[in-house]
Parts: C-alpha cells; sequence; structure tokens
C-alpha cells in the first residue's frame, strides 16, 4: 500500500444557498480544493451525499458533478451511507490512491436540504433508521437519538444542563469560524431555554438543516504533486482509515447506550496509526445531537461509560483543552449538510495540522483524528492524519 | 404508499410475530431469518404476548411526512417479556404520564392514512397495562 496525502482543501460556507444549486455548491468545493492542490485534472471524483435522490429528484451524481466542474470523461461515483456519506466517499478515494490504482483523486461531500418543506426533510433524514420497523412507526430521526439521550440522563442520573457544554464549545467554535453556520456564541441560559424538537433533545442539543459542500484531493505523500503542496501550504498523511458497522435498528442493538461501531473503527483506527486516544490532538467527532457527542467520546476512549458529560464541563473539549472537539463548530454549530459533513471533518483536521485554522488553531496540533457517523451509530468511519512537516 | 411492502409486514405489525432461534434460544423480533447473536437459521415462529416495559421514551413536536396531525405524540423503546426490544408509539397515555419502567400491552391502533385516495394503515401501538397476567 502506498501512504496517501490528503494535498488539498476547499470548502463553501455552511447555510441556507437560496441562489445556489446542489451542483453549483459542489462546483465550488472541487474547484477551490483543485486550486488548493495544483491539481488541474484528477484521475477521478468521489462524491459523498445523502439525499439528493429523494429532496432534488437528482441521483446519478458522479458523472453529474464531473461534467459540470469540468472533468468530462473521468471516472465518478456517488457513494451513501447515511450522514455517514462525506467518510465513506473518502474512504474509497484513499482505497483508490493507496491500492495504486490512481494517482491523485478528488473527494467531494455536497448536501441541499433547504429548497424543502421540514416535514419532508425530517422524512428524509429518517431513511437513515430501519423503515419498516422505525421510520414506519412514525418516529423521527431526531427522536431516535431522544430515546438514547432520556435513557442515558435515568441510567447514570446525568441532568439536561449536563450537555450543554458541547453546545457552548460548538458554538464558540464557530465564531472564528468564516464558514460556519452560526458564527455566535451561546449562553448557559439560552440552552435552559431552547424550545423541544423531541423531547429531551431541544434545539441546542441538535445539528440545523442546511445547506455546503466541502471537498479535498488525495495523492501518494512522496508525489512530486504533494511535495509541491508540501511546500506551499503543508500537507496531512492519511495514518489510519476504518469502518464499522452495527445494526441499523436501535432497538436491535445489545446496548444501546454504548455505540459499539464507535468503539470497533475507532479501536481499528488506532491500531493502524500505532496511537493511543491520548496521543490525539483533536477529534472532530459526529455531534449531530449533544448525546452522540458523549456516546462518541465514550465509545472512543476518551472517558469512562456514564462520563461524558464531564470533559464538556471541566473545559477538557476547549481548543486549550486535553482533547479539543468541534473546533471549528462540529456540526451543531458549523453546521450538518448530512452528506457533505464527513468532509467538512476532514477539511478541518488537515486545516489545524497544517496550521490554517486562524483564530481557532490548536497550538502544536500534530495528530488528528475525524470519526462520521451514519445512522444512530449504524456506519462509523474514522480517519486519523498526521501533519507532515 | 408501498401496498406490497406494507403487505408484506402485516403479520409483525397485527400480531407481533417473530421467530425463535433455535441453537440460542433467543426470541427475535422483528424476525429476521439469521439469528444475529448465533448468526445460525432462526425459523420456529412464535407470537409474542404484547407485554413489556418502557425503556426510553420521547415526545415529538416536529414530524415526519404524513404523520403531522398528531404531533405532539410520545414514542418509545419497549423491552418486551419475550426479550427483544421494539420501538413504537405509546397511546391512551398524555405525554407526561410516562414513565421508564412502566408496564404496556400491545394494542391495534390507525398508524397513518394516506389521504382520501389512499389506504389506511394499522399496526402496534403501546398503551398502560390495564390487565394484569
Ligand atoms: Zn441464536
Amino acid at each position: 500500500m502506498r501512504e496517501v496525502a490528503v494535498i488539498g482543501i476547499g470548502q463553501t460556507p455552511v447555510g441556507e444557498h437560496w441562489e445556489r444549486s446542489l451542483r453549483h455548491l459542489a462546483h465550488d468545493a472541487v474547484k477551490a480544493a483543485l486550486q488548493d492542490a495544483g491539481v488541474e485534472r484528477p484521475d477521478a471524483l468521489y462524491v459523498g451525499n445523502m439525499l439528493s435522490g429523494e429532496l432534488t429528484g437528482q441521483e446519478h451524481l458522479g458523472a453529474l458533478i464531473a461534467d459540470f466542474v469540468g472533468l468530462r470523461g473521468i471516472e465518478a461515483v456517488k457513494i451513501e451511507a447515511a450522514c455517514g456519506s462525506g467518510a465513506a466517499a473518502f474512504r474509497i478515494g484513499y482505497m483508490a490512491v493507496a491500492g495504486g490504482l490512481h494517482d491523485v483523486v478528488v473527494v467531494v461531500g455536497v448536501e441541499k436540504m433547504t429548497d424543502s418543506p421540514s416535514e419532508v426533510i425530517t422524512s428524509a433524514l429518517a431513511m437513515a433508521a430501519d423503515q419498516e420497523y422505525e421510520a414506519g412507526q412514525g418516529i423521527s430521526f431526531v427522536a431516535l437519538n431522544a430515546l438514547l439521550m432520556r435513557r442515558y440522563m435515568h441510567e447514570f442520573d446525568i441532568p439536561h444542563d449536563a450537555f450543554s457544554g458541547f453546545a457552548i464549545n460548538a458554538h464558540r467554535n464557530a465564531a472564528g469560524n468564516p464558514n460556519a453556520m452560526f458564527q455566535r456564541p451561546v449562553t448557559l441560559e439560552a440552552y435552559r431555554q431552547a424550545p423541544m424538537i423531541a423531547d429531551p433533545i431541544s434545539l441546542l442539543d441538535s445539528s440545523p438543516i442546511c445547506d455546503g459542500a466541502a471537498a479535498v484531493v488525495l495523492a501518494p505523500t512522496d508525489s512530486e504533486i504533494a511535495r509541491q503542496a508540501r511546500q506551499r501550504h503543508g500537507i496531512a498523511r492519511v495514518i489510519a482509515s476504518a469502518v464499522a458497522t452495527d445494526s441499523v435498528a436501535i432497538h436491535d442493538r445489545r446496548d444501546p447506550l454504548f455505540l459499539e461501531a464507535v468503539a470497533l473503527s475507532s479501536y481499528k483506527a488506532y491500531e493502524q496509526a500505532q496511537v493511543q486516544p491520548s496521543d490525539i490532538h483533536l477529534f472532530e467527532l459526529h455531534d449531530a445531537f449533544s448525546i452522540t457527542a458523549v456516546l462518541s467520546l465514550e465509545a472512543a476512549g476518551f472517558a469512562r461509560r456514564g462520563k461524558g458529560t464531564l470533559l464538556a464541563m471541566d473545559g477538557e473539549i476547549s481548543i486549550e483543552g486535553r482533547i479539543p472537539v468541534s473546533t471549528m463548530g462540529g456540526l451543531k454549530a458549523r453546521g450538518h449538510p448530512v452528506g457533505a459533513t464527513g468532509i467538512y471533518q476532514i477539511v478541518e483536521v488537515v486545516q489545524q495540522l497544517t496550521g490554517r485554522a486562524g483564530p481557532n488553531q490548536v497550538q502544536h496540533a500534530g495528530i488528528g483524528m475525524a470519526q462520521n457517523v451514519g445512522g444512530s451509530g449504524a456506519t462509523v468511519i474514522t480517519h486519523i492524519l498526521e501533519a507532515a512537516d | 404508499m408501498h401496498i406490497a411492502r406494507e403487505w408484506r409486514v402485516r403479520r409483525q405489525r397485527y400480531r407481533l410475530v417473530g421467530e425463535v432461534c433455535d441453537q440460542c434460544g433467543r426470541t427475535l423480533f422483528p424476525p429476521r431469518d439469521t439469528c444475529p447473536h448465533c448468526t445460525e437459521p432462526a425459523q420456529t415462529v412464535q407470537t409474542l404476548s404484547g407485554r413489556g416495559e418502557v425503556f426510553s421514551f420521547s415526545t415529538m413536536y416536529d414530524a415526519p411526512e404524513g404523520f403531522e396531525e398528531y404531533v405532539p405524540y410520545t414514542v418509545a423503546l419497549i423491552e418486551l417479556e419475550e426479550g427483544p426490544m421494539v420501538t413504537a408509539q405509546l397511546t391512551d397515555v398524555r405525554p407526561e404520564e410516562v414513565r421508564i419502567g412502566m408496564p404496556v400491552e400491545m394494542v391495534t391502533r390507525k398508524l397513518r392514512d394516506e389521504g382520501p385516495e389512499g389506504q389506511i394503515l394499522y399496526g402496534y401501538k403501546f398503551r398502560p397495562r390495564v390487565r394484569e397476567s
């Protein structure tokens, strides 16, 4: 296997893009990443996306986007794994370059959600769950996570306030990210007063509906194109790439409060990278809901079971803390354009590792982890990257 | 609406028909042919009692398409007496009365309808247990 590096990154701001369509958003991110990498024509394009068929009636995004960004003729396909689609596409790109099938690959994650009415989006997101035995009962994706949060609060005797640190941290960090959807901090008071979506998940426990696209360019670390990108702005080596799955339905889990696929994919990644959780300098985790952040921190080995909320209360997850999370705002405040999220996370890890994170720079960031979750813990994709300096 | 798809799961929706694994003896709901615990084939049909306890619950204020008129409604994870867990709506109970550990039983109710032209879909919901047994 060849060692692979991310040699270029690009992203659109996350938000409500009334004036831009899905293909335009993808175009902007791909063009920016190719320019950053100093690449004109990659060998292949992989697209991470979850909802284009359901929300815009458009599938076949591989060819569509390849053509629209001026790459007519190249290999291009869409990859889907619910909210984990972005990282799933990244992994395909990684495998193609590592395996020697391609020398330069661009991966884009894109999602256009805000054109649709909210009940249509709610139904579409529920496709990440078991259609016959979860969504068919009228349960939303938010409510599935609310079931986990309620049980967690019950089993470990945790009050709702204990989760506030995740929203406060994410919003504080988003204020320093020009591409984030919510560039304003929130207070504990605001957290307490936020309206309920699916009890006990409130608006401030939940990531927003939004649009966005992010892209990266991959190449072998020892290639000439990577060497040049390294001199210009630095690159990040991919030192682990691991995927694990669990049952799609929460009711089929052995223990709903332990995200087994998070543990499996994290520990596989630690082994590949030859690191421990304590070696990770920042963790872009999947904070679609504050309960997901807590369960991820526990299953990935950063906190003991039932103790995940303590990390947020003790300041350990802030930029200066022991394990900074959501350093550019996370899903909560940068925004969660579902199929694009996994690529935003990797772009942000690369920003940190190459010293391009601006006011949110984690000092001496050498190793970063990005973890993208599809469904309520059913597909978990973990990547660990290291600064190549 | 996908009539064939709904028809295929009618025995689960109306009577909670599951399966027992011949190898490890665990009860499976919904039926899935291959036991997830021991990966052996599981094909012995068993109708579940419909009795269980609330494992967790949530009251929803935003509904998916087709369920908007019922908002707010309460959904739950129910731990069934035979072992498996099921996701379902609660009925005949006010949201503020629901508790983790509350004994519940299955009833058949309307899940949704598809407007004037469409079919009406029935299935299981759970209510606080009225008869001891
Ligand atoms: Zn078995």
